[in-house]
């Protein structure tokens, strides 16, 4: 077997049809993005190369800038609810009545589809028969927002059920992580007086921290890219005010058939979204890991 | 060791084959469709792409099998290939499909703006040669002109849309209103049904085109016909006075509260269920919705006793008078240019044309682009009386979202939700307006 793997042609077998795979679907696409949007295009006719032209009118496209500063809020509000998340895992790791429970409940939103958690949350949204609203209503405000239809509500109104949809995964992430701190640590700590926040912040935190850094990473990186529910929702509406990068990118390429900008705007969100890791990762490169086994 | 060796061999290239072997089939459905027809000795076949998929319009599916089973049975030697999509996944199959040059002989499309693009990448076939045959004159007025460009045609309608704003009479009666004639009545109308707590109009502005027809009507009624014309075609501006007083209407129509809570929030399906459920009296929408007044089985038959229409109220010192409609031809036949039976798909989308209309009045009430006689036909009296008045039209404004080219109809899109949501000013809006239609493309 050895002198099997250690043959070069055989490696070069085992290795190449994956890696044509991964050339073909991932990369390939990425570089001849990276070309259309060099050029100008309806997606139907003949390219017409135009150079930087696409780049340069996306710095000064100022609906593109304001979907930015959405998805950049997006970012922001996951890396903060991860604090949350993480919180509610070391409540869950420890041994609560229930917590098997608690953990399924946790978990349930990401069995769901994005769709069809959009449709949920429409009708919990609905300006007038939604629960949201009835529940207002009953508590004596008259007049609710409609909260998909105002401009200043929808984005929050969004972000509710995105942070939701996510709880579960990241909840789970850091309950295994949490699990697989060996318990001896703890007693040891335990003996030495140590109370139950101090466990949490000396001891969990700090052998928490690798996966911390890759939910930071997956958080920001996932929010800047997304698009699903709010296309589904509101379908970047009202009056742009949901709008975000990627459904901003749709818009231009499939609705105004302007496959040119839309991907410059496509190969300007993998830049960002690279960059942005590369940040997260020399921001959070700590010299020695911590050993524990 | 060597047997081992060659078992590794073995299976990875049986893994390699696997692989190239789900690209292969999967290169072979694409191939369905692919470059069309093919003609093998006298055996033709037609490749045909629609949208009327069984589940969500049967009435058309149905129609479509018959038409093509008699054309099979009357041309032995062609062979229809059909392929159904649903309508979002047709749009982007088509636009895949041209840009590798794989368009099927014969498929749909929709008009003037859609069109444009296909028509630039010479992939659409002209079928002027078909017009001037025989169904030279069968054609309803206005409606094959929206495939014109340049001076050719590149596609055959099938069907014709007008707009009606559709009213729940047992509202109406409850609150003793009449239909409103005037501009000034149709406010009091609003006014009457928003005091009495009963939402006037159902209007699901999320989709955007259904606050579109709004407008476009306000402008209609108040700038004329030619003037709205003119500055959507960019040779008069959408500051004209009319148009900018339209604009103004709306918002002063936002304003009394006509239009449902969160209508900017609201897709036009969740709008329409409110107008369904007798929770607004009013809804406008393209003649597409009659059947689910007339003989959709699903929707009470108490609720589609209750539905009837009014034209667009007549705007006082306006230029527009009340039987100029907005509209436009909903779905036509295109032939791929470079299909290789091209005469045989052209006789086809002929044919189709010819039979679509006498049987989809009867088989899926729509109302199709060419001319039929209802006299003899057993039909409901709502349809009737909208088909009646289509036939009176005095002009019919073709849906501003399909006229202007994608780039702009997507700013007009945006500007309308803008509007609505009170988020720009009606100088603003035509500002927009103008600066997307100058920009072209």
């Amino acid at each position: 077997m050895d002198k099997v793997l250690s043959n070069k042609k055989i490696i070069a077998l085992y290795v190449l049809p994956s890696l044509l795979l991964i050339l073909g679907v991932v990369y390939i696409p990425i570089i001849l993005t990276g070309y259309y949007g060099l050029n100008k295009w309806n997606g139907i006719s003949a390219m017409s190369y135009i150079g930087f032209e696409n780049y340069l009118a996306l710095a000064k496209d100022s609906a593109f800038w304001s979907s930015a500063w959405h998805s950049l809020l997006l970012a922001l509000f996951s890396t903060l609810s991860l604090v949350i998340y993480l919180a509610v895992a070391m409540v869950l790791a420890t041994r609560i009545k229930g917590a098997n429970l608690f953990r399924k409940i946790y978990l349930i939103p990401m069995l769901l589809s994005s769709v069809a958690i959009a449709q949920l949350w429409l009708k919990i949204y609905h300006p007038t028969n939604g629960i949201v609203n009835s529940f207002l209503q009953s508590i004596g405000i008259a007049n609710p927002p409609a909260w998909l239809a105002d401009t200043s509500l929808v984005l929050p109104a969004l972000f509710i059920p995105i942070l939701w949809q996510y709880a579960g995964f990241y909840i789970l992430i850091y309950y295994a992580a949490l699990k697989n701190i060996p318990a001896s640590l703890e007693e040891a700590a335990k003996i030495d007086g140590a109370n139950a926040l101090q466990i949490a912040w000396k001891i969990k935190l700090p052998l928490a921290m690798e996966v911390i850094k890759v939910t930071i990473v997956l958080a920001v990186v996932g929010s800047l890219k997304y698009f699903d529910l709010i296309y589904v929702m509101t379908d970047g509406g009202p009056n742009g005010a949901s709008e975000v990068m990627a459904s901003y990118m749709y818009r231009v390429a499939f609705r105004a058939y302007d496959f040119g900008y839309g991907s410059a705007i496509g190969f300007f969100l993998l830049v960002i979204c690279l960059i942005i890791t590369w940040v997260i990762r020399k921001l959070t490169a700590t010299k020695d890991t911590i050993q524990y086994s | 060791m060597f047997k081992k060796k060659w078992t590794m061999l073995l299976l990875t290239s049986l893994c390699l084959a696997l692989v190239l072997g789900g690209c292969g089939s999967k290169g072979n459905n694409g191939g369905a469709s692919q470059g069309g027809g093919e003609a093998t000795g006298n055996q033709v076949t037609v490749s045909f792409m629609h949208l009327w998929p069984e589940g969500v319009s049967a009435g058309q599916n149905k129609i479509v099998n018959q038409i093509i089973t008699e054309y099979q049975n009357e041309n032995p030697n062609v062979k229809i290939k059909q392929e159904v999509l649903d309508n979002e996944q047709y749009k982007n199959k088509l636009k895949v499909l041209s840009a590798s040059n794989e368009l099927p002989d014969v498929g749909v499309t929709w008009a003037a703006g859609f069109l444009q693009p296909y028509v630039e990448g010479n992939l659409f076939a002209p079928v002027d040669d078909l017009l001037n045959g025989e169904l030279n004159g069968k054609f309803v007025a206005g409606t094959t002109e929206a495939y014109n460009i340049d001076g050719k045609t590149y596609a055959l309608p099938l069907e014709f849309n007008i707009a009606p704003v559709y009213y729940n009479k047992a509202i109406f009666a409850k609150y003793n209103l009449e239909v409103p004639q005037t501009y000034e009545q149709f406010k009091q109308v609003v006014k009457t049904l928003s005091d009495n707590g009963v939402a006037p109009i159902a209007l699901g502005n999320k989709d955007r085109w259904t606050g579109s027809l709004w407008y476009m009507y306000m402008a209609d009624r108040i700038a004329g016909q030619q003037t709205l014309a003119n500055a959507i075609s960019g040779s008069a501006s959408f500051k004209e006075e009319g148009l900018i007083k339209a604009a103004t209407e709306v918002q002063a129509l936002v304003d009394s509260n006509a239009f449902v809570k969160g209508f900017n929030g609201l897709s036009n399906e969740e709008a329409k269920s409110e107008f369904l459920n007798d929770k607004a009296a009013m809804y406008m929408m393209g003649s597409w919705d009659l059947p689910n007044f007339t003989t959709n089985e699903e929707i009470p038959q108490e609720f589609r006793n209750n539905v009837g229409f009014f034209k667009f109220p007549t705007v006082e010192g306006g230029e527009g008078d009340i039987n100029s409609w907005v509209g436009g031809p909903g779905v036509g036949l295109f032939v791929g240019e470079n299909s290789k039976v091209k005469d045989e798909a052209k006789k086809f989308v002929e044919y189709f044309v010819t039979k679509w209309g006498e049987q989809s009045v009867t088989g899926a009430g729509v109302i199709p682009a060419t001319k039929v006689d209802t006299s003899n036909l057993e039909l409901p009296q709502l349809y009737i009386d909208l088909f009646n008045e289509m036939n009176q039209a005095s002009s019919v404004t073709l849906f501003a979202d399909v006229q202007m080219p994608a780039n702009a109809a997507e700013t007009h899109l945006n500007m309308i939700q803008a509007l609505f949501g009170k988020a720009v000013t009606p100088e603003k809006f035509s500002e927009e307006h103008d600066a997307a239609i100058a920009k072209g493309q």
